[in-house]
């Protein structure tokens, strides 16, 4: 019943793919059964209802979930064919070749220079510290508003500025693949387009996975769209699976899935 | 159903929205503002009357030979006890130096490593315990171990280990409360980018829950300087300069046990004198320490 795109002829490169995955916390399944290939340099997004576990799905590609008592992952995720939960595989080097931005803007209480050179200094970086601060806040298209304050503690930012100096952080340590988890739904409209803007021109070099609650935006900058679904389970909770994944036009306009049909037409629950 | 004085059903009173002073309600209202008010009133009484008592009867000494003179020998005039403020800063710095790193690194593991584990709720709860025990055995604690056993007989640093047994468990709480109002997301941020947990730790979430650590450091000092009856039995008391850290050393807090009971007027005005600077130094590191939280925060 789930739809990969991997039969799909017209697929690139496959960076990160689950096959299988049930994930857990402690005895409590939050997501079963999730088979989904990510295309290298898209812009993947994941939609659906909260509680679906797309979050959950999104954490687990850069190891984040580690860091929850009881988290668990059975089925196997690879990222270049890489077992990315071997036991030799270092979750610290897995998350600097998977960068994440989150759903609030969460700087460091740093100034604004040291926000984007934490990354670089963590990982030994051995060049010219200036030009990757300079270079990172470009690239987010935030220097021109900085560039006169990177003494400043990043928090003095607005929303939306401190969402940029985010990915600006993310992209310092030139990550392979950015992870985003609702990174527009703490900002208004116009810093939520100065984002997307942002990840069109990130996408030449990056694998982008977003994500959001806002159909639109999904519209607006994926390639493909996962949609994810959850399901009552026998002792009532619920459990997230991966309902159909596709090219975003098929996904919006044409979905296989009578659920999915509902869902991004707004005939849902 | 209730029916209520003005309800829609009645026609409209402008009386009815008036304040009525004799009703029940406000009348009970009045009342307990007037018992509120006066409880504060009692419970400042002996907060004023004994800072107004110390600053009459301490100011009387203020000169400067209080400040840079030895005590004079019992029954003489004059003097100054320079040695006991020197000995009280020398013996809570000693205090703040043992209890600093163990308290502080005792929290990290608390609030960052521990996980849930068995130990860390053991070691939270004996923590409360060691706060609340009472000074006095803290004293006889260090007496038993350093004293006792001539590790370092009666000295600053015996002293200062007595206090830094009295310090540690406000250092481990604030810090560990200080770590764990840090921001969750912040912690996911840094290793987001490939920091390691220690690196985490010490170059992120220490540095966010600074001043608040440092409040419960200067807390615990003020604390731990006006303390008597564990230096009694560590530092004992000297009535010379300091002389190493191994020998007697005086302090502010056992100057004022030893000479408020001496029948000489001139020495139980130096007790006065000692006190009121003891006040000042309590007063003015927790003014530093609210100072700096503003400042940081």
């Amino acid at each position: 019943m789930v739809n990969t795109v991997q039969e799909n002829s017209t697929m690139t490169d496959v960076v990160l793919r689950a096959k299988d995955c049930d994930i857990y916390y402690g005895s409590y399944k939050a997501v079963r059964d999730v088979t989904i290939d990510i295309p290298r340099n898209k812009i993947t997004a994941f939609i659906g209802p909260s509680g679906c576990g797309k979050s959950t799905v999104l954490r687990c590609f850069n190891r984040l979930n580690d860091l929850i008592e009881g988290f668990r992952l059975d089925g196997k995720m690879t990222y270049h064919g890489q077992d990315l939960y071997a036991p030799d595989v270092d979750p610290v080097e897995v998350r600097r070749r998977i960068g994440i931005v989150f759903q609030r803007p969460n700087p460091f209480p740093k100034t604004i220079y040291d926000n984007i050179a934490y990354g670089a200094r963590v990982n030994n970086y051995q060049g010219d510290l200036d030009e990757l601060v300079e270079t990172s806040l470009r690239r987010a298209a935030l220097w021109d508003e900085v560039k006169d304050k990177l003494q400043e503690s990043g928090f003095s930012l607005s929303g939306g500025q401190q969402q940029r100096l985010c990915i600006a952080r993310t992209i310092a340590i030139e990550p392979e693949v950015v992870l985003m988890d609702e990174p527009c739904s703490a900002l208004d409209p116009i810093s939520t387009l100065k984002v997307e803007d942002l990840m069109k021109e990130l996408v030449e070099k990056y694998t982008i996975i977003i994500v959001t609650h806002n159909m639109q935006q999904a519209t607006r900058v994926a390639d493909y769209t996962a949609f994810y679904n959850a399901a009552p389970t026998e002792s009532g909770g619920k459990v997230g699976y991966l309902a159909e994944f596709d090219a975003t036009q098929v996904i919006f306009s044409d979905p296989k899935q009578e659920e999915t049909r509902d869902y991004v037409t707004g005939r849902f629950g | 159903m209730a029916s209520y004085s003005g309800s829609p059903a009645d026609a409209f009173d402008v009386q009815g929205l008036k304040r009525k002073q004799s009703s029940g309600r406000s009348l009970f209202n009045t009342i307990m503002t007037g018992i509120a008010g006066l409880c504060i009133i009692i419970t400042l009484i002996p907060l004023v009357l004994v800072l107004t008592y110390v600053v009459i009867r301490g100011f009387n000494r203020f000169d400067l030979a209080l400040f840079t003179e030895l005590p004079p020998a019992p029954g003489l005039e004059g003097g100054g006890i320079a040695n006991a403020i020197q000995g009280t800063i020398i013996v809570c710095v000693i205090a703040t130096l043992v209890s600093l790193p163990f308290g502080v690194m005792t929290a990290i593991w608390l609030s960052e490593f521990s996980e849930g584990s068995k130990v860390a709720s053991a070691v939270r709860f004996a923590t409360n315990v060691l706060s609340g025990v009472p000074s006095i055995i803290a004293g006889v604690f260090i007496y038993g171990l350093l004293v006792r056993t001539n590790v370092t007989g009666y000295s600053a640093i015996a002293g200062g280990v007595a206090l830094s047994v009295l310090m540690l468990p406000t250092i481990i709480r604030t810090t560990d409360e200080a770590l764990k109002i840090v921001p969750q997301e912040i912690r996911w941020a840094s290793t987001g980018v490939g920091a390691s947990r220690y690196q985490t730790v010490l170059q992120v979430v220490l540095p966010a829950a600074v001043p608040a650590i440092l409040t419960g450091v200067t807390l615990a000092i003020a604390r731990a300087a006006g303390e008597t009856a564990p230096l009694i039995f560590t530092a004992l008391f000297s009535p010379f300069w300091f002389n190493g850290f191994f020998e007697p050393i005086a302090s502010l807090s056992v100057l004022v046990y030893n000479f408020a009971i001496l029948p000489f007027p001139p020495q139980q005005e130096l007790a006065w004198a000692a006190s009121l600077i003891l006040v000042l130094l309590v007063l003015a590191t927790s003014i530093i320490a609210r100072f700096v939280t503003r400042k940081r925060g």
